[in-house]
């Protein structure tokens, strides 16, 4: 008899699964099955491309060689890569002093200013594009002032900067508000005690504790940039960069193999700043613990003073850039005859199709709100609070959280090469509303995604096993409570689908066809017609519409408050 | 009559055995009370057998119903959980009713259950109220009524007191117990507390590192702990090191002190461990003829308000302290402070040896 018994192989009990289960398992395997379809295979099939010739045959890294050997693509590559530093420099300690403005002074007006510096994010990334060559361009009112500081012309790598500048800004805002307001009133406390300068205080407890907010902005515009293709279309120029190459490339010169070379580069910082984000967000979530105590500033007059005079510089900044695009919008004939009409509006409404451009807009926009939210909150809810189908649950995590790193260009690109196929039984998608709402809803979709997580994990973990327990199925439950009490939530996630979808370019830009063409691209097409009035014009109404749906949706989250949210007014005795 | 069996359940988390082959059954109109530190596994148990997690291997029968692989919609239990969740959005009316709505009962039927059962709870008329308007208590009592709404034939509590005051706690335990008589319903629950499992249930498993280390009434497990872990985990004990002279009879110290009955198996020569509790000792009247009286100092007093715990250095223990306690009576008629000799016997009848 051997001394060691070979241990018995025990197959682990497995529950029976109830009916209902299985209709969960069902919808988590739906939503599995979506993303594969519409993010996985379009993302796999643009690294398929990059490494087949023409005529579909494997030729290894050969596209990467040829690419690498061409000068004028590496100096897009080089372009890219200096402007994005550039912009990521520059924003950066503006939107920190602007956030340390709003967090850390008494300044009055905080709401109105905070207001006015997130406005870009309404509009196109290009309206601050159109606006500066209304101030600096060819024609432009102020155009001798940009020669007075030695440039030649707005055109390229300047115009390029300044718009991008504009249009990261609110985003490294958003992210550097939240890192600043994040702080523990106690650390300033025993500093003070202990009778600290306030420059210390500054330099040991304050940039510190914004760090990973810092690094995360960083990234953010870094990525932002180097991906953006509407403002270096519009002012760029012949100054070329990787995503206008992307775009030559594809739909000028129909040379997919090399697109997708590109592509995958601009695929790199994205995935970069999502591992640094994912790695950093992981490290931060012990910085403030329950019991800290929430900073308030207290009045500093000459502080208080400075910071607003900062502030309200800003402020006059961007509303110049958004005032310049608004009054194009209305002049009659720039620079000649800038008497106020409405011609840019009535004629293009009807000649220059941004009717239907805008239509197209709405409908863009709705579906994705619509259909975003329900795919998104209905995968979140299958994935925290459903039991079962564990092997699967980790591939819809990591799925969800992917669009994140890709650029909407890429993410466009891939829809082209695996759509657009000839064996594809989707083909009948391609350039059609359905695709383009799917596209924007993946293109946003961790966001959505990220916010109903966290909505979810707030709600107690055993109101499934008491339904469970009581007999109740857990769609009658998500029904009657997890529903009415995330309702604010689905109103955040379907105004950011909303808004995103109104103003997004680059990955709609592949795949529309002249019926299902959009707002935000019909302003890139009026503007190469030279019709920069109508261009104007037609950014103006998607900022107006974007707005005026924000607008709705306070109020509807507002009135959904009064009517479904009365629980949470309630004061224990 | 056994309503719940359990047989070999086993439960690991990859290479971790969080339960190893749990053998037990529960009477009908019992209440059980699973105790131990926490990570002893006791929850992981609880939801076992509510079908919330599966054992890698065992069986449960409940009734006679094989219910090892069923889903929880397929079982029969209420449950209570140390969060209450209760929905929060809903009225408590509708909390309790919560699972009756589901069975197509007419309306009027339904209302007047609901209110049946708050009435039963001690909380009338408080239907139209919504979750956070209530204490805590008052919270965990509606818990308690939509988990008993469906009259089930077992009834889960998990922790259920835990996030309650203290004061509130003694309190509800008090009525979870008189209430669990008045219904007849077969009980379990789950807390870390000895005082709370031992004031409350009709029989404790105790279970320490994935297994039940003894099963018995509060008095069994207090008074005969059946292992070092229970005897240590549930109330005071002095631990003694000792070695057995035969027939029941251990040197420890100066002291010769012979144990009861059941201490007769530990071999002459053998290094064994006594285990006292502070209470076991006879500190008043005549010691004359007593056996086992030793002589101390009080060394250190802890003030507990009825009693106090003394620790002695005890003279002929060679000055190993001694856990001792007192009443505050005692503690005025003997005099019992620090720095004062005083005279005792030791209860070796009491004695435990492992």
């Amino acid at each position: 008899m051997s001394a060691v018994l070979p241990l018995p192989t025990v197959v682990a009990l497995r529950q029976r699964a109830h009916w209902t289960d299985r209709i969960a398992h069902a919808a988590l395997l739906l939503v599995v099955l979506a993303l594969v379809v519409f993010l996985a295979l379009p993302l796999a099939s643009i690294l398929v491309k990059s490494l087949q010739n023409g005529e579909g045959a494997f030729v290894g890294l050969a596209n990467f060689t040829s690419y690498l050997a061409s000068p004028s693509l590496l100096s897009s590559l080089w372009h890219s890569v200096w402007v994005s530093l550039m912009v990521t420099l520059v924003t950066l300690p503006l939107a920190f002093g602007f956030a340390y403005a709003l967090s850390r002074s008494c300044m009055p007006f905080k709401g109105l200013s905070r207001t006015i510096a997130l406005v870009p994010l309404l509009a196109p990334s290009l309206l601050s594009a159109l606006s500066l060559i209304y101030w600096f361009g060819n024609q432009g009112i102020a155009r001798g002032f940009i020669q007075a500081l030695g440039f030649e012309t707005i055109y390229g790598a300047p115009g390029i900067v300044i718009a991008e500048c504009f249009a990261v800004f609110p985003h490294a805002l958003m992210i550097l508000i939240t890192a600043l307001s994040l702080a523990d009133a106690r650390l300033y406390e025993a500093a003070n005690a202990l009778g600290t300068s306030t420059r210390r205080k500054f330099f040991t407890i304050t940039l510190p504790g914004a760090k990973y907010g810092l690094i995360s902005a960083a990234l953010v515009a870094f990525t932002l940039v180097m991906t953006d293709f509407g403002i270096p279309k519009v002012i760029g120029g012949n100054f070329n960069m990787l995503a206008t190459d992307v775009f030559k490339l594809v739909i000028g010169q129909q040379d997919f193999q090399r697109g997708a070379v590109v592509g995958l580069l601009l695929l790199l910082p994205a995935v970069l700043t999502f591992v640094v984000d994912w790695l950093i967000s992981r490290k931060q979530t012990s910085m403030l613990s329950a019991r800290a105590v929430p900073y308030r500033p207290s009045p500093a007059p000459v502080f208080d003073a400075l910071m607003t005079g900062y502030t309200l510089l800003i402020s006059a900044l961007m509303l110049a850039m958004l005032g310049m695009a608004v009054f194009a919008s209305f002049a009659s004939f720039w620079p000649y005859d800038l008497s106020l009409t409405l011609k840019h509006y009535t004629m293009g409404w009807v000649d220059a199709e941004i009717g239907d451009a805008f239509v197209n807009s709405l409908k863009l926009a709705a579906g994705t709100a619509f259909f975003g939210t329900i795919i998104v909150f209905t995968g979140a809810y299958m994935l925290e609070k459903t039991r079962g189908l564990d092997v699967l649950r980790p591939v819809v995590r990591l799925l969800a959280m992917l669009p994140m790193a890709v650029p909407g260009l890429v993410l466009g690109l891939g829809y082209i090469f695996f759509f657009n196929a000839p064996g594809n039984p989707l083909n009948g998608l391609y350039q059609t509303l359905p695709l383009l709402v799917l596209c924007t809803i993946v293109h946003f979709y961790t966001t959505g995604h990220l916010t109903a997580v966290t909505a979810l994990k707030a709600l107690d973990a055993e109101f499934e096993s008491v339904s469970a327990s009581l007999k109740v199925p857990f769609f009658k439950t998500f029904w009657r409570v997890t529903l009415p009490i995330c309702t604010p939530t689905l109103l955040d996630i379907a105004r950011y689908f909303f808004i995103n979808a109104m103003t997004t370019i680059s990955a709609v830009v592949f795949l529309y066809s002249p019926s299902t063409k959009v707002a935000a691209i019909a302003i890139l097409n009026l503007d190469e017609a030279g019709e920069a009035g109508a261009a104007a014009a037609c950014a103006i109404l998607i900022t107006a519409g974007s707005t005026l749906v924000t607008l709705l949706f306070i109020a509807l989250g507002w009135w959904v408050n009064r009517r479904t949210q009365a629980w949470r007014n309630t004061t224990t005795p | 009559m056994t309503y719940l069996q359990l047989q070999g359940i086993r439960k690991s988390f990859g290479s971790f055995q969080a339960l190893r082959d749990i053998d037990l059954s529960i009477e009908k109109g019992e209440f059980v009370c699973f105790l131990g530190p926490s990570g002893c596994g006791k929850t992981t148990l609880l939801r076992i057998i509510a079908g919330l997690e599966t054992q890698t291997a065992g069986s449960i029968h409940q009734s006679e119903r094989d219910i090892s692989v069923l889903p929880p919609a397929q079982r029969d239990y209420g449950i209570v959980f140390q969060s209450y969740a209760l929905f929060p959005n809903l009225t408590v009316a509708d909390n309790v009713a919560y699972g009756l709505v589901n069975r197509k009962q007419p309306r009027a039927e339904i209302a007047a259950r609901v209110e049946e059962l708050l009435k039963l709870v001690g909380l009338p008329g408080s239907g139209v109220k919504y979750p956070a308007q209530l204490s805590g208590g008052q919270q965990q009592r509606i818990a308690l009524a939509r988990a008993l709404a469906t009259k089930p034939g077992l009834l889960l509590l998990d922790e259920p007191l835990s996030a309650l005051d203290a004061i509130v706690r003694v309190h509800l335990r008090a009525e979870i117990r008189s209430l669990q008589r008045q219904l007849g319903v077969t009980t379990i629950m789950v807390t870390h507390d000895q005082e709370e499992a031992m004031s409350i249930a009709d029989r404790i498993v105790v279970m320490n590192q994935g297994v039940i280390e003894q099963v018995g009434t509060p008095q069994d497990v207090y008074e005969c702990p059946a292992t070092p872990f229970v005897a240590e985990f549930i109330g005071k004990v002095n631990v003694l090191p000792a070695h057995a002279l035969g027939q029941g009879r251990f040197r420890v110290g100066r002291l010769e002190l012979q144990g009861a009955a059941h201490c007769d198996a530990h071999v002459a020569g053998a290094s064994v461990h006594l285990y006292l509790r502070p209470e076991d000792r006879v500190a008043e009247g005549a010691l004359e003829g007593i056996a086992n009286r030793v002589w101390g100092e009080v060394s250190n007093v802890e003030f507990l308000g009825g009693s106090c715990l003394a620790q002695m250095r005890i003279d002929e223990l060679d000055g190993q302290p001694l856990l001792v306690s007192f009443s505050l009576n005692q503690m005025h008629d003997l005099g019992v402070r620090v720095g004062a000799r005083l005279e005792m016997a030791l209860r070796s009848d009491r004695l435990r040896v492992f």
